[in-house]
């Protein structure tokens, strides 16, 4: 059976199970849009988690031994093709907070083996959510000056500090920190990798407010916390390898381009249409706002291209091409384009904050296109992204190190 | 770069041997410098036709090999590098789909064969006037005792000086504007009341206006069907555009490692140019508009390949030429800004590949003609 006939046969089975056990509750709502949370989705919610948990699901690529499915990437593609048609969602990458897409593939790395036994099984049952202490607040795009300090005490470290942009600190278990374990080697050299539970005396949070109206990020503060010894991952000192894969894995994460793009709702051409009406030849009646949204669809048309052709060459004879290091950038240019055009062509229905004069549809645009100005600034700024290029794919001096 | 076979990757290697060691942008200065009236090198074409170039689309029935549009993409990617000039494009692709699509059998027989072994420079007569509008065709082809008279004019035509014969765009009914009205002829270069003039362009290749003076033709010149050629020439022009997508990434990528050798090399301040951060993060972007432009671009020839439908085609297309030709634009004009006062000399290349640029911008459609393209075919 060739490798095309193998995959059709999973895609048949799986496609047969989610049939089966998606609850219909579920069907056609997201965790976290339009203002469906844990609660409100209920007991549907816990069954489906645990239905996906157990057959390794909430993290599909990972060995079965760490709770996960032991499958191959074609797979995981399919499970979430024939979850996303059947019209559900897979909640468990949504309930571990930086869990699936950042802690578990570090972990599976650099972690000990009783480092992966404590900590996967959690993350892949999408029962314990992990939050991330990287950024403080004189630490942002240059990370390595952190100053959060780890003071060793035998079987533990004692953590002083704070860390600050920490999402969904407040509603974690766990947190992955770097902190400062050696005050006097050079500033990349001194850092280490720790992890430790949220539920302690020595650490506080402190949701914080952001423009958008919502505060999915926190404060984090560390009065000697405590994290065990044996939960320092990777080497000591040598943190800063652990958060550079770590933000890779943040990247491959933030690459997908605008998070609609899957929907069946309208698209933007016709919500433009709706909202700016058309002239007798059917042309978009706004001929300046016509050119914009006509390059905006070619940049993402380039963007999905340009992921397409990176898988291919993954798995073709030619090189993968530096091209993956551009696609943070190019995602979040397209998801920022759309929200701007987005606000721009409701008019004045695209500057509402409440109430009956606007739709679910607008309100809920407005916050997200406030939140959309976060996405070039995590995760690596713009501006941090183009000096990677810069020195690391196109070879040009370093621009941000002293002497 | 796409994931190529392995004869797409051996057809590559041999291009970009060849255009660096044959036919390498100095080659391109010794023509310019020289009256070589017909704009590019004999023994270039020559060597093409002997690299089996010319039958890269053409089926191995008519002594061609079909290897597709990814592979002749490939191999005008490093003649767009080199700046080399030859009729490959305006023969070996265009004229050459023109007949692969709309030649019966008679005319599939008589021209294939002579465009492969290059014999035959066949070329594509569209525009009019100095902005392309296939619609706008006005040049008259009146029928007259079973046959056509042509009456009008052909400006910019790529390799006119050079063609052996013409794929001329004539309207047979209608008025200009009209899509419907426009059929295609196969006109020899060597017809009565035919003329041609060369046309100096920026970039030194080979233009040419052609007049039509009541140029008598059989109904057998007729490519296609009558009135209905409109369709057929959009998917001539089609392939040549993504043909040119192709190309122009060519362009701007040797315009790029240029710029990049030169941001390590160049010192100001004591230091090179490159470790200025506002230059790091201009090669940066250069880099990534060049990324996302050869996605559109292999992705035209790709659905090409895949035999995809008239529209589909069209739409992507337009795309790579259009985003192509932004990239491209940025990167020409980067070219001179980086280099500063070297840039602006005749000595160096860069100059070359500015005047390039803006002529592969404008054939078969500006930037601003694609995207108001794809927004109509989005139907917005």
């Amino acid at each position: 059976m060739s490798q095309d006939q193998q995959l059709d046969g999973f895609r048949d089975s799986t496609r047969k199970w989610v049939a089966a056990n998606l609850p219909e509750g579920l069907k056609g709502k997201v965790l976290g849009m339009e203002g469906e949370t844990e609660t409100s989705l209920g007991a549907d919610l816990q069954t489906w988690r645990a239905l996906l948990a157990g057959k390794g699901w909430g993290a599909p690529t990972w060995p079965t031994q760490f709770g996960g499915g032991g499958l191959s990437h074609p797979e995981a593609k399919v499970i979430s093709q024939e979850i996303a048609k059947a019209g559900g969602f897979n909640p468990i990458p949504l309930l571990t907070g930086m869990g699936t897409t950042m802690v578990g593939p570090t972990v599976l790395e650099y972690g000990t083996d009783d480092q992966k036994e404590r900590h996967l099984p959690g993350i892949a049952s999408g029962e314990v959510r992990w939050c991330l202490g990287l950024s403080e607040p004189n630490a942002g795009s240059d990370l390595a000056s952190l100053a959060t300090k780890a003071t060793d005490e035998g079987d533990a470290f004692v953590l002083n500090g704070s860390k600050i942009w920490t999402s969904g600190a407040d509603i974690s278990q766990w947190c992955g920190a770097v902190v400062r374990t050696d005050n006097n080697a050079k500033k990349r050299d001194g850092i280490s990798f720790v992890m430790l539970p949220m539920a302690q005396e020595g650490v506080s949070t402190k949701p914080i407010k952001l423009i958008s109206g919502s505060s999915p990020f926190c404060e984090t503060f560390f009065d000697d916390a405590r994290a065990d010894k044996a939960d320092l991952l990777g080497d000591l000192n040598d943190g800063w390898s652990v958060v550079k894969r770590l933000l890779q894995h943040e990247r491959q994460s933030q690459t997908s381009g605008s998070r609609e793009a899957n929907t069946d709702k309208e698209t933007l051409a016709d919500t433009a249409k709706r909202y700016v009406g058309e002239d007798s030849e059917g042309r978009l009646a706004d001929a300046d706002l016509r050119v914009r949204l006509a390059n905006h669809l070619m940049d993402a048309k380039a963007h999905s291209l340009t992921v397409g052709r990176i898988t291919a060459e993954a798995r073709g004879n030619v090189e993968v091409s530096a091209a993956a290091s551009i696609l943070k950038n190019s995602a979040t240019d397209v998801t920022q384009t759309r929200s701007e055009l987005l606000l721009e062509l409701m008019g004045s229905q695209g500057l509402g904050w409440e109430g009956d004069k606007f739709s679910e549809d607008e309100l809920e645009h407005v916050r997200q296109w406030l939140w959309g100005k976060a996405i070039s600034i995590y995760g690596g700024s713009a501006e941090v992204q183009k000096n990677i290029i810069s020195k690391n794919i196109l070879g040009l001096p370093e621009t941000t190190q002293k002497g | 770069m796409a994931a190529l076979t392995e004869e797409q990757s051996m057809v590559r290697d041999q291009a970009k041997s060849w255009a660096t060691e044959q036919a390498p942008i100095g080659a391109f200065r010794k023509m310019r410098d020289s009256d070589n009236a017909e704009r590019f090198e004999p023994q270039t074409w020559q060597s093409m036709v002997e690299m089996g170039w010319t039958g890269i689309l053409v089926p191995e029935a008519f002594g061609g090999s079909d290897l597709g549009f990814l592979t002749f993409g490939v191999v005008l990617e490093e003649l767009g590098r080199q700046l080399t000039a030859s009729p490959l494009l305006a023969s070996g692709l265009v004229g050459t789909s023109a007949i692969l699509l709309g030649g019966n059998d008679a005319q599939q027989q008589a021209l294939l064969p002579r465009l492969v072994d290059g014999s035959e420079i066949l070329t594509l007569a569209v525009d009019e006037g100095p902005r392309h509008e296939p619609r706008e065709v006005a040049l008259a082809a009146t029928a007259k005792d079973g046959g056509y008279v042509l009456s009008g004019d052909k400006t910019f035509v790529l390799e006119g000086m050079a063609a052996t014969s013409f794929v001329v765009a004539a309207r047979t009914s209608g008025t200009a504007g009209d899509a419907k009205g426009i059929t295609l002829f196969v006109v020899p270069a060597g017809s009565a009341g035919l003329a041609r003039k060369a046309i100096a362009t920026m970039d030194n290749r080979g233009y040419a206006s052609v007049s039509f003076d009541a140029v008598t033709l059989g109904a057998d010149a007729v490519l296609g069907r009558v009135d209905d050629g409109f369709e057929l020439l959009e998917q001539v022009l089609d392939r040549g555009r993504a043909g040119l997508g192709a190309e122009m990434i060519g362009t701007s990528s040797q315009a790029f490692d240029m710029t990049l050798e030169y941001l390590k090399t160049r010192e100001q301040f004591g230091r090179v140019i490159g470790s200025f951060q506002a230059l790091g993060h201009r090669a940066a972007e250069l880099f990534s508009s060049i990324e996302l432009a050869r996605s559109c671009a292999e992705g035209a020839l790709q659905t090409l390949d895949a035999g995809g439908d008239a529209d589909t085609v069209a739409q992507m297309s337009s795309l790579s030429k259009c985003r192509v030709g932004d990239c491209l634009h940025r990167m020409s004009n980067q070219l001179i800004q980086i280099h500063g006062g070297i840039g602006m000399t005749d000595e160096f290349d860069a100059g070359f590949y500015l005047k390039r640029a803006r002529a592969l911008e404008a054939t078969f459609g500006n930037r601003a003609y694609h995207r108001d393209r794809y927004a109509t075919q989005l139907g917005f």
